[in-house]
């Protein structure tokens, strides 16, 4: 099915099941504890055994001589492989470095052996038994210092630029030019990457935790050179990713690998001290921002360039992109500059692009609309646009920001803000409000799906979608029990396995909307067969109460599988709606801190988000996802940062003591509103993302409310006490 | 981790006896720190000596109107104690301010004591670290120094001991009980227990071969408001990046330790004269002759601030 023209109502309208507050139905699995997550499929195979990964001890450099000798006589081990012993191997896609390092090594922790073992405690012991011999080559680690270096990206689209934004910044009654750092972050996800391989001869399945079933069954084929219809890849439950799983990482080409060595299936979990730098993780950058108003405070200038480093072959991290569209202004550049930087690989992690992007462009707002003089809502409010502001031509879908802004505003009390920052003490606190825009673009993918309505009554749903925790499971029974009319307990959802139809995956936030989306397409499909069945039309009759109704007659959905299921395979593709319209999600984020004013220990109070991001499918999941990404935008603002070592060049801080998030005690109280809005630009789901626009802003509001606080502005990421404790009063 | 051996141990004495008799044994208490440690290889015994059946798990006065704590003692019923909230809230509110509640379940009086530093470079086996492996180097000096010590360290070392109970019983001038594998006794007085890290800082106190800790005796109530101020970046747990444990009394004279600061926890007793004079003073005394890094210079000021805060807070009660 092809979307290409707005949608008008469908059965979704009917809104007896989409829409309404359900509770996830893979919840009772999780919460006892019976959820299998790929580590723990003892039961598709039984006799595996463990596989232990190797990291390279140095982060750039070549293997000069690898013994697994000793590792390999240890009690248990079944097989050590390594880049000698592996085979020819090739690089996935979507992978920067390799993902088996030797000779050469990208980075610190790359993998570069695993040792099988037939217990978990055997395979770790014998791994600290194999001896690499290194040659450290010069890297360079330091993003400030690399910036001179930094090149215009090939791919892409790095520079844009409209009117003349340097006449119009000089002549600018207010102006601002100031520069932030926002830090490399982990995803730093409960459930480690990890899988479980089996071969049968020459066909492989791995059992894993990925974001991106076909992506990736494509990347494991391409990386062992197997074909790609002999790679089945199952990951029907993830434990996080945060754009962390959305490729194929060392456990799972280990686990492949280590499973041929041993002669029978091997699991991998990465040990957590390894993720960080292994894995991937969200690039730091450094952001330029200058911005020219009238007195009035309307924009007549803005710029924002932003630099970032990534390995050969990498990518820049994309933070200037909602500059591009989020506010008015006739003159206008924006620039992205990408350095190389020998750490571990770059890549996307919730909001890659917007979530650092709006870290620094939500302060800069703050601290312009402070030199006109005028209240940041306000100013926000002044600034609104209803065109792509680089092409006037096109208009925005859906943009209901300032409702979100005055909403908020209004809700959260924002005219108890004192504007005078550092003027408001309880005790030993300082007390601050701070606000930010939330803003992230609604992307379109593809997706497929496969509907059977079984001779019992039983609706099935089957689609490689993945739910990595966000509601998938729920909102695509939602969607498939509203197309046919039934109660959500009569629809069984089956997701992530690469068996079946292509998903979009869970990336983007893209994933609720795309995927109920070709849930729709194949229910259409199947709702047709069945119309046929029972001798009624297809367009006029409604799927109501487990019965379709047609011609003024009722007829019980069963009768049409009295001979046998009925099978309906679609998906939906895009036209070029997202060209003609520029397709964003929206919303404002309050926060209210307060500062130790002694210590300058910062504590959040309260936050509330309002979103306007389309039909909310289910309330209760959307929340959820909006409460967790205000959670994660607090530990950018307050805590998250991977420390480079940038002698040795690698974060050093990789484990989950040392790399601090926010967890219960950090987070009081947490509001979230959703418009009532439908966009019918999207698809026939009038849905949009929420995952990451709920992380969009939140880390400048909080860093707003600080300021709001103390008077102190830090422009460097995380917003930690040893970096304005000396600005503050005395005690 | 490495394949160890294990038994349990029938008493103190036997205990001690069997680790000085058995190359590379470690005792395991509450296990939240050796086990973790010993995972990643950085502990790496040939033997394990369990203590928990031992009856080393009592709170009793003693004969000069102090208490005994016994070793086993697990830091949430220390803490919970009804006399030691009455007579020492100092050491309660300091182990409350440690660790989550999970851990302070298993946790116990003298693991606590002897738990080992959180320097990063100590964790990854990959790097030069003098007290995992003397003489390979110090990569935290020139390196990530944000929780480092500013003061006490060395060229070889400059970690902190990040424990919060050790600090409380600083203040209070608590006594180590040990137990040596001849059976001889040994009272340590806590400014004697922890070293600091010279060239050897793979050595962290003064505990002989196979010596085991059976208790640690506080001396009899002192009184004053005692309050214990931790400083750190999450309202969740976390370690310090610096604390303060502060016992003033109604004349204004008191006593104070530094968590966070250095390889121990930090008493200057000439600094406890300065307490009237205020925060400045105490600072200075306290952080003579300190020793900073670009990441952690920000101390200096922390304590010397959280101090006046602490002692503001004291007043307040007092008032
Ligand atoms: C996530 C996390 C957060 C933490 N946060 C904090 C914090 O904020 N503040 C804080 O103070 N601590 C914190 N801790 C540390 C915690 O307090 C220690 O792990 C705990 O106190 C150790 O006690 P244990 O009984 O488990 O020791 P074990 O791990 O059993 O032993 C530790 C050491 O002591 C030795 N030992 C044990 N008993 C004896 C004995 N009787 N005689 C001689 N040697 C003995 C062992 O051989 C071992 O070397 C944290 C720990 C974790 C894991
Ligand atoms: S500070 Fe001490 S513990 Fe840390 S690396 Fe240096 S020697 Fe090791």
């Amino acid at each position: 099915m092809k979307f290409d023209t707005p949608a008008t109502t469908n059965p979704i309208d009917r809104l007896k099941v989409v829409g309404k507050p359900v509770d996830r139905i893979d919840g009772p699995l999780k919460t006892t504890g019976t959820a299998p997550y790929a580590y723990e499929r003892h039961d598709v195979a039984p006799d595996h055994a463990y596989g232990y990964v190797v990291g390279s001890s140095i982060a750039k450099g070549r293997i000069v001589a690898i013994d697994t000798s000793k590792a390999r006589r240890a009690p248990g081990v079944l097989a050590v492989v390594t880049a000698q012993n592996a085979g020819k191997l090739g690089k996935g896609n979507f992978n920067t470095a390799r993902l088996l390092g030797g000779p050469d090594i990208e980075h610190y922790h790359q993998a570069v052996a695993v040792v099988v073992a037939e217990t978990f405690e055997q395979a770790r012991s014998a791994a600290q038994l194999v001896h690499v011999d290194y040659a450290r080559a010069k890297g360079t680690f330091d993003l400030a210092s690399a910036k001179g270096s930094a090149t215009k990206p090939k791919d892409g689209k790095p520079d844009t630029a409209v009117g003349d934004f340097d006449k119009a910044f000089a002549a600018s009654a207010v102006t601002l030019d100031a520069t932030y750092t926002t830090p490399d972050q982990s995803h730093a996800m409960m459930e480690p990457h990890a899988t479980i391989a089996a071969w049968e001869g020459d066909r492989l399945t791995l059992w894993t935790a990925n974001q991106m079933v076909d992506w990736s069954r494509g990347d494991v084929a391409k990386t062992l050179g197997i074909p790609k219809e002999n790679v089945r890849l199952v990951s029907p439950y993830i434990g996080g990713g945060f754009g962390g799983k959305l490729f194929v990482r060392a456990d799972a080409i280990m686990a492949a690998l280590g499973a041929r060595a041993a002669g029978r299936p091997v699991a991998v979990a990465l040990q957590r001290p390894l993720m960080m730098n292994n894995t991937t993780h969200r690039p730091a950058t450094i952001q330029r921002i200058r911005i020219g108003t009238s007195k009035e405070g309307k924009i007549d200038a803005i710029a924002h360039e932003s630099w970032s480093g990534d390995l050969p072959g990498g990518g820049p991290e994309t933070a200037v992109s909602q500059t591009r569209l989020l506010y008015a202004g006739p003159n206008r550049m924006t620039a992205m500059r990408l350095a190389v930087l020998d750490l571990p690989e770059g890549n996307a992690m919730r909001a890659p692009g917007e979530a650092p992007g709006m870290m620094a462009l939500e302060i800069a707002i703050d601290e312009i609309a402070e030199k006109v003089g005028m209240d940041p809502v306000e100013f926000r409010v002044l600034n609104d646009t209803q065109v792509d502001p680089e092409n006037p031509k096109r208009p925005f879908s859906q943009r209901r920001f300032v409702e979100c802004m005055r909403t908020g505003a209004k809700k959260f009390g924002w005219e108890r803000r004192a504007a005078r920052p550092g003027s408001v003490r309880e005790g030993r606190w300082l007390k601050g409000l701070g606000v930010a825009s939330a803003f992230r673009n609604n992307l379109v993918m593809k997706s497929a799906a496969r509907v059977r309505l079984e001779r019992s009554g039983r609706l099935v749903v089957e689609t490689d979608m993945t739910d990595i925790g966000t509601g998938s499971y729920t909102i695509i029974g939602q969607t498939a029990a509203e197309m046919l009319g039934l109660p959500l307990d009569r629809v069984d959802v089956r997701l992530g396995d690469s068996s079946f139809p292509v998903s979009a995956g869970s990336g983007g936030q893209w994933g609720g909307n795309s995927s109920t989306a070709g849930v729709y397409a194949a229910c259409v499909k199947l709702r047709e067969a069945i119309a046929q069945k029972l001798g009624v039309d297809a367009n006029t009759a409604v799927f109501d109460g487990g019965d379709v109704v047609a011609n003024d007659r009722r007829v019980p959905l069963t009768k049409a599988v009295a001979g046998g299921d009925i099978v309906a395979e679609d998906g939906m593709e895009y036209g070029d709606l997202d060209e003609r319209y520029q397709q964003s999600t929206f919303g404002a984020h309050f926060v209210e801190v307060r500062v130790d004013a002694a210590t300058g220990e910062i504590r959040i109070d309260r936050m509330l988000a309002v979103c306007a991001a389309g039909r909310i499918l289910n309330p209760k999941s959307a929340r959820s996802q909006v409460i967790g990404a205000m959670t994660m935008g607090v530990g950018a603002a307050l805590m998250e940062e991977l420390v480079v070592d940038k002698r040795l060049g690698f974060f050093v801080n990789h484990d989950l003591a040392l790399y601090e998030v926010p967890v219960h005690a950090d987070i009081p109280h947490q509001e979230v509103v959703f418009l009532d809005e439908t966009d019918p630009i999207s698809s026939p789901m009038k849905a949009k993302g929420v995952g990451e626009l709920g992380i969009c802003g939140v880390a400048a509001a909080v860093a707003n409310a600080v300021y709001n606080a103390t008077g102190v502005r830090v422009r460097d990421y995380p917003v930690t006490l040893d970096k304005f404790l000396d600005k503050l009063p005395p005690v | 981790m490495r394949p160890f051996t294990y038994e349990r141990a029938e008493s103190p004495q036997a205990a001690a006896a069997a680790a000085a008799k058995t190359p590379n044994a470690r005792f395991i208490a509450g296990g939240t720190n050796l086990l973790d440690l010993m995972k990643i290889d950085i502990e790496q015994p040939a033997h394990l000596i369990d203590v928990n059946g031992l009856d080393l798990a009592r709170i009793e006065g003693t004969d000069d109107g102090g208490v005994r704590i016994g070793a086993l003692v697990r830091n949430t019923d220390l803490a919970a104690d009804a006399r030691i909230r009455r007579d020492y809230p100092l050491l309660s509110r300091a182990l409350l301010a440690g660790a989550s509640g999970q851990l302070r379940n298993k946790a116990t009086t003298a693991g606590n004591l002897l738990q080992r530093t959180r320097c990063p470079y100590f964790y990854d086996t990959n790097q030069a670290c003098n007290k995992r492996l003397p003489g390979s180097g110090c990569a935290a000096l020139g390196g990530f120094s944000r929780s480092h010590a500013v003061v006490g360290g060395s060229k070889a070392c400059i970690a902190v001991h990040p424990s919060d109970m050790a600090v409380a019983m600083r203040a209070l001038d608590a006594t180590v009980e040990t137990v040596k594998p001849d059976g001889s006794v040994r009272r340590i007085p806590i400014a004697d227990f922890h070293t600091l890290p010279g060239n050897t800082p793979h050595i962290e106190n003064v505990l002989t071969k196979g010596e085991l800790i059976t208790a640690v005796t506080l001396p009899k109530p002192i009184g004053g408001h005692q309050l214990y101020h931790k400083v750190r970046d999450r309202a969740s747990y976390a370690f310090a990046l610096v604390s303060v444990a502060l016992v003033v009394q109604a004349n204004g004279s008191g006593r104070v330790a530094l968590g966070g600061v250095a390889h121990k926890p930090w008493r200057v007793e000439a600094a406890d004269a300065e307490l009237p004079k205020g925060a400045k003073a105490v600072a200075a005394r306290l952080l003579a002759g300190a020793q900073t890094t670009d990441d952690n210079a920000f101390k200096l000021t922390l304590v010397e601030r959280t101090l006046a805060a602490t002692l503001a807070e004291a007043k307040e009660r007092t008032a």
